[in-house]
């Protein structure tokens, strides 16, 4: 079971304005396709345009990154820089 | 729109060019005789990227047209070296690491070399009112003064009745 | 694998200063950058532009300057042809497309003063000018907003009559300046005002200032009968503009060969395309290559500055400087289409300090001003003057030392930040203690100065990068890298190289590839260069070592874990074996036996970038007559992770911290009522020169080198210019007796605040 948070204003508006849930899924691949089932866009939202910290750690386009039992996973817009 | 035909000698070479028509002699340089090494940051004479020496004196060379180079000594980066070997101010610019980009570098050379041919033991005070017209965005100018005072040093060595 | 902890003392090349490979073109005017190029039958393009801020276009009438001889093309907004599908990375963030193409061609309306809105291409300079002048536009001119909290009034002029704004709920019924409501917190901020035994507030503005990159934008560009195209350019990722080229024009990538040529500054400013399209579109109407060059004036007008911003902060603290709790509302200008940097904004604002309840709100507005473009830790200077200004006066109202309050309250690893990820490897504590040890410190003022302190801080990322090292018959190296090189970084790459080979630096040579000649790569941007191509240079010479390992136990008949390579040299540890070692020179001469060509190209998604932690120190003096403001002496100091070529190092310290200096003290655009530029040269937007700083002493912590880089670099090119908006406004408030708010503190305003304007 994921806790995933969110702290992106685009998630809130698929999810109709939640920022924390609970998803179950074993890899990142797994999470986006739950998301994509529960809240339709956000998986492809999240796959295309964001970065996930995964227990405090950040990934960027980790679709194979295992989830433990109880991982929580923050949505966060894609960092880039200048 | 006419065009004449202009005689000056840059870096020690006789050359001849077409100028006119609003060109300055910066384009001439960069257009005419692919001389590409001075560099147009904002052609209005602000930004110092276009610096090289006319008859002894440093001038932006986007602020003289071309048909005003006839008969002049100018020197560019092209000629700064010596046959391939560089000149202090290179060989300190290089030591010091005082470029990033390397864009302003031909117009803070060219600067720079014309302060030590006038000057050659300036204070750093002196050389960063000298090197106030030409911008470096990158270096903070940190390094570049310190390889200047360096290069002066060198040259001043140079010198020395051996 | 190395191991990014290894002992420093070890290292032959990395941490040394050697000369970069690339520097004797450079300071003898034979590097190439865009400007620089020549193609037989090259035509000059130009590019005309709008003289309303805000306006519909009614009418584009080319037929005058179609007939004046010597012109070959001319092209406006109709001729692009966005490619299908959404978004593509750029800069700071995720740009849309179809607002790209917009903002390169102008499609029904100008956003702007100075946006493009057709384009020719003829064989001369002047009669391309000449034609600029017969192409009749004709414009319905709307009312124009500039300044961000005007935009967001209500009455205010709408420039996107399809923007409802985003991440509110219910949807807008109308639509507004704001794009996107961005909203990311933690804790309860009310109750910890509420038990607050010290509040601060303050409203913040800084002005859009631009990145001030000395070589304005230069591009080639040349169609092939076969619609094969290629581009020379001055750009920060010559993937992403063969991208974004691509898709604006509708063509298949590998019909574009783009050739970065030296770039001549960028700072993010050049991570997007805005000649590119353009000059390509004018090449394909004639069939001869063009030429197009942004002039000084045509950057400020219509290539991206950053956002200025209307912020308003809130702290809440205990009497001993914990900071408990904090609220802060960020209003960034976007320009004339959505994407500020306001969400990083939002996430760096506290991302040095361990601050358990915040609440933190983001608004992306636009306005009738050119788009921003992403500018050296994007979004983060702005938030950090606030949030620094604000800490500066916790400290003085609770007669702190401006250091020991952010030891207090600084982040640790394994602190939470409000992003979402942990804090690791941080050296932000010994940094401050660094700076608090140093000699500018402890040293006394003069009479007449004052002394600011600030932090700050910025993400660094990761990312795709490619690397190939070729290993030469007579024992050299080239290494092949993806990225363009804008501070140094071939140096860096060739000396990682270098010293994963065993070799010495002046055998190893960097080159920057092409879009045919490399895997792909993002920008150089980011601070990723040195992190993620450097990466991918270590383990494409890693594999190179293995290699070599492999043929020399081929040639000894033993078991390849017999074989030690060291310092270029591999030997045999089997006494059985009757081996003399062999150099890579030696190998190398015989590669043809032992298999073929010696050379290995790695592309990877480089993860675990660390973050960077800064903290300067700026004393300065206010001339009381004029109210300007001198630095006299400053000091940087960055948690750098290790540095593999200090003196590269330091120079990103020095330049991000004169930018922000800047920044601080006189950068501005100045906007006349009628929504135009008042100061579009470097004469009227005054940047730095020599004149204006002191020497800047650099402090490079290495305390905690990135264990997830094979040499433990993290990123160092944009932390920099985070400090010193507050480093300088936090002196110059301490001078004037009160605090500054607004920037730029230029000396009308530091007069004003002495009350004498």
């Amino acid at each position: 079971m994921a806790h995933v948070v969110s702290i992106s204003s685009k998630v809130r508006d698929l999810t109709g304005g939640l920022d924390a849930f609970d998803v179950e899924a074993a890899t990142v691949r797994g999470l986006i396709r739950a998301l994509e089932a529960r809240f339709p866009g956000l998986g492809e939202l999240v796959e295309a345009e964001m970065s996930l910290a995964i227990d405090g750690e950040i990934h960027q386009d980790a679709m194979a990154e295992p989830l433990g039992p109880a991982s929580e996973v923050v949505l966060i817009p894609r960092i880039s820089g200048g | 729109m006419s065009r004449t035909v202009v005689n000056a000698i840059v870096n020690g070479e006789p050359v001849e060019f077409l100028g006119g028509g609003g060109q300055s002699l910066l384009d001439a340089l960069r257009d005419e005789l692919r001389l590409t090494g001075t560099k147009e940051g904002c052609g209005t004479g602000d930004c110092g990227a276009c610096s090289v020496i006319v008859d002894g004196r440093l001038v932006c060379a986007c602020l003289m047209l071309a048909p005003e180079a006839e008969g002049k000594r100018i020197e560019t980066i092209e000629g700064l070296a010596d046959n391939g070997h560089l000149h202090p101010l290179q060989h300190q610019f290089l030591e010091q690491a005082a470029l990033q980009c390397g864009f302003c570098t031909p117009g803070l050379l060219m600067a720079s070399k014309a302060l030590l041919d006038r000057n050659p033991d300036p204070t750093e005070t002196e050389v960063r009112y000298w090197l106030a017209g030409n911008i470096c965005r990158c270096t903070g100018y940190d390094k570049v003064v310190r390889a200047v005072m360096d290069a002066a040093a060198d040259l001043r060595q140079e010198e020395k009745p051996k | 694998m190395s191991d990014g902890n290894q002992s420093p003392v070890s290292f032959k090349v990395v941490g040394h200063r050697p000369i970069r490979p690339d520097g004797v073109d450079k300071v003898t005017g034979r590097a190439q950058f865009g400007a620089d190029f020549h193609l037989p039958g090259m035509l000059t393009g130009r590019i005309k532009r709008s003289p309303h801020p805000h306006a519909r276009i009614l009418k584009i009438d080319t037929s005058a300057a179609e007939k004046l001889p010597g012109v070959k093309a001319i092209v406006t907004g109709a001729d692009l042809d966005v490619g299908a599908g959404g978004d593509i990375e750029a800069g700071e963030h995720a740009a849309a497309m179809k607002d790209v193409a917009a903002n390169v061609l102008a499609s029904g309306k100008v956003f702007y003063q100075g946006h493009a809105v057709a384009a020719v291409a003829a064989t001369s300079p002047e009669i391309a000018a000449e034609a600029l002048d017969l192409i009749e536009v004709t414009y319905e001119v709307l009312p124009h907003v500039i300044d961000v909290d005007e935009a967001i009034a209500a009455g205010a002029a709408v420039l996107h009559d399809d923007m409802f704004t985003k991440g509110v709920t219910p949807k807008p019924a109308k639509p507004s300046n704001v794009a996107q409501r961005h909203v990311m917190g933690r804790g309860d901020v009310k109750a910890a005002f509420a038990a607050a035994d010290v509040v601060i507030e303050g409203r913040y503005t800084t002005a859009a200032v631009h990145q001030g990159y000395i070589e304005p934008h230069a591009c080639v560009a040349s169609w092939g009968a076969d619609g094969q195209s290629t581009i020379w350019c001055s750009s920060q990722g010559q993937f992403l503009v063969r991208a974004m080229t691509a898709r604006i024009l509708n063509l298949p990538l590998s019909d574009i060969k783009v050739i970065p040529a030296e770039i001549g500054g960028g700072f993010g400013g050049k991570t997007t395309v805005y000649l590119e399209p353009v000059a390509l579109a004018l090449s394909r109407k004639c069939g001869r290559p063009v030429k197009l060059v942004m002039s000084r004036e045509e950057v400020f007008l219509a290539s991206g500055p950053t956002s200025g911003a209307s912020m308003d902060i809130k702290l809440a603290a205990t009497k001993d400087g914990k900071i408990t709790g904090a609220e802060m509302e960020l209003r960034y200008q976007a320009g004339a289409f959505a994407g500020s940097p306001v969400n990083l904004g939002c996430m760096t604002a506290f991302a040095c300090y361990d601050v358990e309840n915040l609440a933190l709100v983001g608004l992306d507005v636009v306005s009738n001003r050119p788009k921003v473009a992403a500018y050296r830790a994007p979004g983060a200077p702005m938030a950090a003057f606030a949030v620094e200004s604000a800490i500066d006066d916790l400290a003085r109202k609770l007669n702190m030392d401006p250091i020991d309050l952010r030891i207090l309250n600084a982040v640790r690893d394994g602190a939470k930040t409000v992003y979402g990820a942990t804090v690791r490897y941080s050296a932000f504590v010994e940094t401050l203690e660094a700076v608090k040890a140093h000699p500018h410190y402890q040293a006394k003022l003069k009479p007449g100065q004052a002394r600011g302190v600030a932090a700050g801080f910025w993400f660094n990322i990761g990312g795709e990068s490619s690397a190939a090292v070729h290993v030469d018959e007579d024992g050299g190296a080239t290494v092949v890298s993806s990225n363009p090189d804008i501070g140094g970084s071939r140096a860096s790459m060739a000396m990682m190289a270098a010293e994963t080979l065993g070799l010495p630096i002046e055998r190893v040579r960097c080159t920057i590839a092409d879009t045919t000649s490399i895997g792909f790569s993002g920008s150089t941007g980011g601070s990723r260069v040195t992190f993620a191509t450097g990466m991918a240079v270590v383990e494409a010479a890693q594999k190179v070592v293995a290699d070599l390992k492999r043929r020399a136990a081929q040639t000894w008949e033993c078991d390849i874990a017999h074989v030690e390579y060291r310092d270029g040299v591999a030997t045999c540890l089997d006494p059985s074996k009757d081996a003399k070692p062999l150099s890579i020179k030696a190998l190398a001469g015989k590669s043809a036996k032992t298999g073929g060509p010696i050379a290995a190209e790695v592309s990877l998604n480089a993860q675990g970038a660390a973050a960077g932690y800064g903290v300067h120190v700026c004393d300065l003096e206010i001339d009381a007559e004029t109210g300007r403001t001198t630095v006299v002496r400053y000091t940087a100091a960055q948690d750098v992770g290790r540095a593999i070529h200090p003196a590269y190092v330091e120079g990103q310290l020095q330049g991000g911290a004169a930018q922000g200096v800047g920044w601080a003290l006189n950068e501005e655009y100045v906007y006349n009522a009628k929504g135009l530029l008042d100061n579009a040269s470097f004469l009227d937007y005054r940047m730095p020169v020599a004149s204006d700083l002191p020497m800047i002493d650099t402090i490079l912590v290495e305390a905690k080198p990135n264990p997830r880089h094979p040499y433990g670099a993290k990123g160092v090119g944009e932390v920099p210019i985070v400090p010193p908006l507050a480093a300088v406004s936090n002196a110059v408030s301490a001078l004037v007796g009160k605090r500054m708010t607004a920037l730029p503190l230029s000396p009308i305003v530091v007069l004003a605040a002495m009350g004498k304007a």
